[in-house]
């Protein structure tokens, strides 16, 4: 098939101190292709991707690009070498334009910036031939996630490239942003250049890739082409056993009214109108899901509703008592659990330990204080016991949060968020992040929750987790609720014209 | 008073602000890359002590100001080298080290001048006003803007230099992304350590040359805590001129003219303020400033951050 292979890694190995975080690596990439790379949360998909673009250096093993052995001193050598990658966060100076991020490291340090309108020609053409509508002079921080992540693929394609590398670059897109960015990996594909696409989301690595490679703690454990395989044996592949995609769902009929919110108004941080008259209640026993395309006041009403953003008019009820205009702490002393859809900036503290991060909301009450003194075996203990239950992949409850991979950290607020004995739990994109095996056991947890009683209200931009685990769902467009269906995936025509803004089709009775 | 009077204080009060701002022109605009690049050096007033008392040793030993003026801001990058060390590669904390670093300057230049100049009692020569043919002849502009020496003269310069640099090289716009998103300069294959000691000499040195001037340019004299504050007040330019090299040159002018107000109400006598309000008029300004600026964006996000590399 292949005369030599484009990209072939051999026999990597890298530690982080006593973390193996490649355990003998290979992989071979062909000319032209598109290969997709799965594996759990912490698999070490991120850390092999990151030194073959020179980001971080191999202890041991072999890379060979084009044929010959390369080592790459920094990711500017690997650009030099037509190797780019966009990363799981962006790289991009928040306060700089478009331009400027892309000669930002180029030619000498001492040379002036003087012909910056061929740049922007250049930026201009680029941006036209692969319709990534990227505007050269605008300035980064005033862009959507989607348009960053434009302005990213196109900086690698502006320093010229043949081996792109993405990593999880869908999972903070809005499924049409998606289907764009899969369009653009084969439009690339077709102009010689290939592409290794980190995903978790089995739908989309099933439709762009030509081959597939399974990862497994630090190991690729299987090569396979698309054609032979299905998502079901991918699952197994990266999990190492059957993963349910449907969750059996025990009809129960909701009790009491947990969380009533009453013509809930707020605006965004930006002081536009964000949520516009919000009405909706949340019962004990139920899943209550909120569709709609990112931006249209999902954030600000989870925002709102756990006491981060003022309320200008409405009410938010819990357990028949008024919280609205709570701070967010004594919010959450009522029994309200939040996981949140940035975790880095609501959900932990970077720095702190695990076990630091499990007590955030409960330090200075029994049983992890007694009389002003923490108590670090009670603590440690219940550290242990979740990283334990949700599978946390950690060293130990010592390590600061920041050293774990995104989809574990987020495992461990799903775990703290559950274990404080919630009466409501909001959740604004559940599965940001984690990978299938833990996305099953997450919903299975919820599911749990939702039979012994507790009230959910599950915010999220992904179809297929409302649909596995909601009883009914709210669409939400322009900061209001236009509409509620059951999750019933014949009516998604219906749910995809409501996520429009189209109010007025007939089948609202749902 | 009558008009000719008041033009004639008003020309003085300009010329006597813009010598005034002069040290504070230096410093805050060193500043300016300092944080830029994501470090906060409030150990100014330590630097600028070191400057004063390098510029000046040298100038006694040799009598010649340009090589004073070169000692100062070599002293004061020596000390920023130190600060750099303990911040940048150690990653110790910015504000410990920069309050340490002020006690080291205080007492380190208080120490050498009382061992080797104090008995002595010795001046120096310093800086003169340069003629310039009829410009310096114009009325009230001349006493205003064109009798100073070119130490004064050379704020100007350093002021559009220092914009040209921080916007239009490659070295300033790299400088400006380290204080904002160093990981991202560091993906682009510069080394984020490397320009942050270069920001942080950047402004020592200059920090240093402000030192320098004071003795040299102002002063015929090194007085223990010669600086009184104004590496202080220095840093709280930085925020009101929004970390941008041309503001700090204006708000420093701004500052100058409360000192010049200050100096000038003094021999004032119709004037019945206790003169101590007057001369806390620049710090009562600082404070103001800080508090009316306070947290209003614009500052570098990573200020105060060390980097860790992955
Ligand atoms: N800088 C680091 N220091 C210590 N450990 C690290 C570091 N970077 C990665 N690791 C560890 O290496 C392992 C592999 O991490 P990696 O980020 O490659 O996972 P991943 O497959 O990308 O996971 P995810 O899907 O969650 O992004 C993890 O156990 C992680 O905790
Ligand atoms: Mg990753």
């Amino acid at each position: 098939m292949s005369v030599k292979p484009f990209l072939r890694i051999d026999n990597i190995r890298k530690r982080f101190g006593p973390i193996v975080a490649s355990d003998g690596v290979s992989l071979e990439i062909e000319e032209g292709e598109i290969h997709s790379l799965l594996g759990e949360n912490g698999a070490g998909k991120s850390v092999l991707m990151s030194m073959i673009c020179g980001m971080v250096r191999p202890d041991e093993g072999d890379i060979v690009y084009k044929g010959q052995s390369v080592r790459f001193a920094s990711p500017r050598d690997a650009i030099r070498q037509r190797i780019g990658m966009v990363h799981q966060h962006f790289m991009l100076v928040p306060n700089l334009t478009v331009a400027e991020n892309y000669i930002l490291g180029q030619g000498s340090a001492l040379s002036v910036i003087s012909d910056m309108t061929s740049v922007h020609r250049k930026i201009r053409a680029l941006s036209e031939r692969y319709a990534l509508d990227v505007r050269p002079d605008a300035i980064v921080e005033d862009l959507s996630v989607g348009e960053q992540q434009r302005v990213e693929i196109l900086k690698v394609l502006f320093h010229g490239i043949d081996l792109l590398i993405l990593d999880e670059p869908t999972a903070v897109l809005t499924p049409q942003e998606t289907d764009r960015l899969l369009s653009l990996m084969g439009d690339l594909v077709k102009d010689g250049k290939t592409v290794v696409f980190i995903s978790h989301k089995l739908d989309e690595v099933m439709r762009v890739s030509n081959r597939i490679s399974v990862m497994r703690d630090g190991r690729v454990v299987n090569t396979v082409r698309v054609g032979e395989t299905n998502a079901r044996e991918l699952a197994r592949m990266m999990v190492g056993r059957d993963v349910r995609m449907e969750l059996p769902r025990s009809p129960k009929p909701p009790g009491r009214i947990v969380l009533s919110v009453e013509n809930l108004t707020c605006r965004a941080e930006t002081g536009l109108p964000a949520v516009r008259g919000v009405s909706l209640d949340v019962r004990a026993g139920e899943i209550v899901g909120i569709a709609g395309v990112s931006g249209n006041g999902q954030t600000e009403l989870s925002l709102a509703l756990s006491g981060l953003l003022p309320v200008d008019a409405g009410r938010v009820i819990l357990n028949g008592n008024d919280i609205t205009g709570l701070d967010p702490a004594e919010i959450n002393a009522r029994r309200f659990s939040h996981i949140p859809e940035d975790r880095h900036k609501h959900g932990i503290v970077l720095p702190l330990s695990l076990s630091e991060n499990t007590i955030l909301q409960r330090y200075d009450r029994k049983p992890f204080a007694t009389g002003g003194m923490l108590n670090r075996r009670v603590i440690g203990e219940h550290t242990r016991d979740l990283i334990k239950r949700f599978r946390v992949k950690s060293r130990d409850e010592n390590q600061p949060i920041a050293a774990l991979s995104g989809g574990n950290q987020q495992k461990l607020v799903v775990a703290r968020e559950l274990a404080r004995d919630p009466d409501f739990i909001l959740v604004n994109q559940l599965a940001r992040g984690i990978d299938i095996g833990a996305m099953e056991f997450v919903m299975e947890e919820m599911l749990r929750q939702r039979d012994s009683g507790r009230a959910i209200l599950l915010i999220s931009t992904e179809l297929e987790e409302l649909f596995a685990i909601c009883d009914r769902i709210l669409v939400m467009f322009h900061g209001e609720i236009l509409g509620e269906l059951p999750p019933d995936r014949t009516r998604l025509d219906e749910l995809g014209l409501l996520m429009a803004g189209n109010k007025d089709e007939p089948a609202l009775a749902g | 008073m009558d008009d000719m009077i008041s033009l004639t204080f008003l020309a003085t009060l300009v010329g006597a602000a813009w010598r005034l701002a002069t040290p504070l022109i230096f410093a805050s605009i060193g500043e300016v890359f300092s944080e830029r690049a994501g470090v906060l050096n409030i150990g100014l007033e330590g630097t600028m002590l070191v400057g004063a008392f390098c510029g000046f040793a040298a100038a006694a030993a040799t009598g010649n100001i340009p090589l004073g003026l070169l000692a100062g801001i070599a002293g004061g990058m020596l000390f920023g080298l130190v600060f750099a060390f303990f911040t940048i590669s150690i990653k110790a904390d910015q504000i410990v080290v920069g309050a340490a670093l002020n006690l080291l300057g205080m007492g380190l230049t208080a120490f050498l001048f009382r061992t080797y100049y104090v008995s002595t009692g010795k001046g120096i020569e310093i800086a003169q006003p340069v003629h310039i043919p009829w410009l310096s002849d114009l009325p009230f502009l001349g006493e205003a803007f064109f009798r100073q020496n070119l130490i004064v003269y050379s704020t100007v310069l350093v002021a559009i230099l220092a914009a040209l640099v921080l916007y239009r090289t490659s070295f300033g716009l790299t400088l400006r992304s380290v204080g904002e998103h160093p990981k991202a300069v560091d993906v682009s294959g510069r080394s984020v350590v490397g320009y942050r000691y270069a920001a942080v000499l950047v402004g020592t040195g200059l920090a240093g040359l402000g030192g320098a001037f004071l003795t040299l340019g102002h002063s015929n004299q090194f007085v223990e805590g010669i600086t009184s504050g104004r590496g202080f007040i220095a840093l709280a330019v930085v925020v009101f001129a929004r970390w941008s090299p041309i503001g700090a040159f204006f708000v420093s002018l701004l500052f100058g003219l409360f000192y010049a107000l200050q100096l000038m109400l003094q021999a004032q006598a119709s004037i019945v303020v206790p003169y101590q309000v007057l001369q806390a008029l620049p710090y009562i300004m600082t404070i103001v400033t800080l508090v009316a600026f306070r947290g209003k964006g614009a500052a570098p996000s990573k200020l105060g951050q060390p980097y860790e590399m992955r």
